[in-house]
């Protein structure tokens, strides 16, 4: 079986964001990055998929030269090898981003065959544009079910539970599909030592796609207003816990 | 000019249709048109409708349903998605206001394209309070667009409150120091009838169940009182507590994030404070019940 999941490279922003003095992107100089908690679930699960069934997995993102030490983390984990649609570190917008990975799924899939299972995220971490997995499916013509917190192989179908208000909503669709997942989906392993060796050694296939003018253009960002608290201390160590139910009382929760 | 929205039972709909209302006439496209829910078979029924109407924008909640049709409508149609907005004006481009970050971050941009498609943040603008708008036929959808539908569906199992609703949340984080660590904010979520919630530190580490996690990727959460007990308030962990009323900070460092954004705080081990605290309520209910 093939699998591939689509990653994106997002600062880790820590307590309180920055901005960068044209407020056009956020100050990364101090901050580490990451992929985001619910495309890491998706890789945890394309690695499952593949020890279970045997075939080839593969992971792509658009990002970054820098963006191949994600690439490397998913390798880690155990995924085979990566496509890496390198940017100059601009902004690409959801559907822009969408067309540049179809393409590189299409070139991949006219060599090496269709893949089974395409995962995304529900959404990514910064932009939350909640549709580039969509746009992917749509365009190869295959049901696509979002926001995933389990996924089951049924023969050549895939049973999907979707997280809703009042429990889950189960799908069964045919292979090949697109799944778009949520954190919670499984518990991903940490990359052992030895899966880190490996990843440094494992295929990263270049692409260098050109930008299109984004039709959702960003213009700029803010940090929103605060909520307007201001912390009023009720003292240090057991000797404030008076105070605290006090506060519980005044609240009405006690 | 005619705008369209996809209409779900509740607030958020009436949310969407503010915005919508600054753009054209209203007609409404209900959900629940479609049974059992297939989100193809309704991006298909809205690219109808904007064909017939000549629909110059579509608005729907930013809800999962709201977002997920509308990104097959937006594919559908080859059109830009504006999602999760909490402002948006017509004109050449459109404007809007979007939230980044799970909303720690806002975007303002220009949406170029000829029909605008808007998906509007929950709770973020008054809802409409006019009439409801007319609603649009779906008609029978066809075979393909039903290839993605609801079959079945499970009832949460655990018993308990869930985090979403709960009036009172007892979370742990980092600080708490192991899962049998949780033992203490158990104790006290016991007897203040709360729920218990945590960080994603705890999580990955795997003290605690997915479904505990407060956050951007874990459950938005709203109750009267959010009680943090070693979580440093990470911009992801504190985009899930936009909703709660008071917030109680427990952590050793003073000038930790959550302390600053905190209504109360107390500085100090958690470790002596929780138990602390849960004596402090059972002396408290022992002279009631006395006196
Ligand atoms: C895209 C993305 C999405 C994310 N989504 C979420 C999310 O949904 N929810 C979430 O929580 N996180 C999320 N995170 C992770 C987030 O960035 C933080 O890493 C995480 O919230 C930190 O958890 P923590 O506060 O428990 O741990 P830490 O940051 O390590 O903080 C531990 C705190 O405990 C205090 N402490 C230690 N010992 C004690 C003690 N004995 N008594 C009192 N205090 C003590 C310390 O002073 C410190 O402040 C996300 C990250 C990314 C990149
Ligand atoms: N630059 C990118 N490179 C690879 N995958 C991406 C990129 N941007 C978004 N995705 C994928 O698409 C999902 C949805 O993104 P979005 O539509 O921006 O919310 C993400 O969770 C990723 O799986």
């Amino acid at each position: 079986m093939r699998i591939a999941v689509c990653i994106k490279r997002v600062p880790i922003t820590g307590g309180r964001i920055v901005l960068t003095a044209d407020a056009r992107a956020i100050n990364t100089q101090h901050l580490g990055f990451t992929m985001s908690p619910h495309e890491e679930c998706g890789v945890e699960e394309a690695v499952r998929l593949i020890e279970a069934n045997k075939g080839d997995s593969v992971v792509l993102t658009l990002g970054p030269p820098e963006a191949v030490e994600q690439l490397r983390d998913a390798m880690a984990l155990g995924i085979d090898r990566a496509i890496h649609l390198q940017t100059d570190g601009q902004e690409w917008d959801g559907e822009s981003t969408a067309a540049a990975l179809l393409d590189a799924i299409r070139a991949d899939e006219t060599s090496n065959g269709p893949f089974d299972i395409i995962f995304f995220g529900n959404e990514s971490a910064d932009s939350g544009g909640f549709q580039v997995g969509l746009r992917v499916a749509y365009a190869l013509n295959r049901p696509c079910v979002t926001g995933l917190k389990r996924v089951t192989l049924e023969g050549s179908s895939v049973r999907c539970e979707q997280e809703v208000e009042d429990g889950r909503d189960v799908y069964v669709v045919p292979l090949p599909a697109v799944l778009t997942v949520k954190e919670g989906l499984n518990l991903p392993r940490y990359p052992s030592v030895p899966g880190r060796m490996r990843a440094r050694s494992k295929p990263v296939a270049d692409v260098t796609p050109a930008r299109p003018a984004p039709r959702l253009e960003l213009v700029k960002l803010l940090v929103p207003a605060g909520q307007g608290r201001r912390a009023e201390s009720l003292g240090s160590g057991a000797a404030a816990a008076p105070a605290v139910v006090d506060v519980f009382q005044k609240a009405g929760v006690l | 000019m005619n705008v369209l929205v996809l209409m779900e039972p509740g607030e958020p709909s009436r949310q969407a249709l503010t915005l919508a209302r600054k753009f054209g006439e209203p007609h409404g496209l209900p959900v629940q048109a479609v049974q059992p829910f297939a989100p193809d078979a309704l991006a298909a029924a809205l690219a109808r409708a904007v064909e017939e109407l000549d629909a110059g924008a579509v608005f729907a909640a930013g809800t999962d349903r709201g977002n997920e049709v509308m990104a097959r409508l937006a594919a559908r149609l080859n059109l830009p998605l504006a999602a999760n907005c909490i402002g948006a004006a017509p004109g050449d481009p459109a404007t809007v206001t979007r939230l980044r970050w799970g909303g720690s971050l806002l975007e303002e941009a220009r949406l170029h394209s000829p029909r605008p498609l808007v998906t509007v943040a929950p709770h973020t603008v008054p809802a409409d309070d006019g009439p409801q708008p007319p609603t649009i036929e779906v008609g029978s959808p066809a075979l393909g667009d039903l290839v993605v539908r609801v079959s079945d569906h499970i009832k949460p199992t655990n018993g308990g409150i869930s985090l979403a609703d709960a009036k009172v949340i007892v979370s742990g984080g980092r600080g708490v120091g192991s899962k049998e660590g949780f033992a203490i904010i158990e104790e006290l979520a016991g007897l203040l009838g709360a729920a218990v919630g945590c960080s994603r530190a705890v999580t990955s580490a795997g003290w605690r169940p997915h479904s505990d996690q407060v956050g951007q990727t874990g459950t938005k959460v709203a109750p009267e009182v959010y009680i943090a007990c070693g979580i440093s308030g990470a911009t992801q962990h504190m985009a899930g507590l936009k909703g709660a009323k008071r917030i109680l900070a427990i952590n050793s460092d003073p000038q930790a994030p959550l302390m600053l954004n905190a209504d109360y705080t107390v500085t100090g081990d958690l470790k002596e404070i929780v138990p602390a605290i849960s004596a402090e309520i059972r002396r408290a209910r022992a002279g009631r019940t006395s006196s």
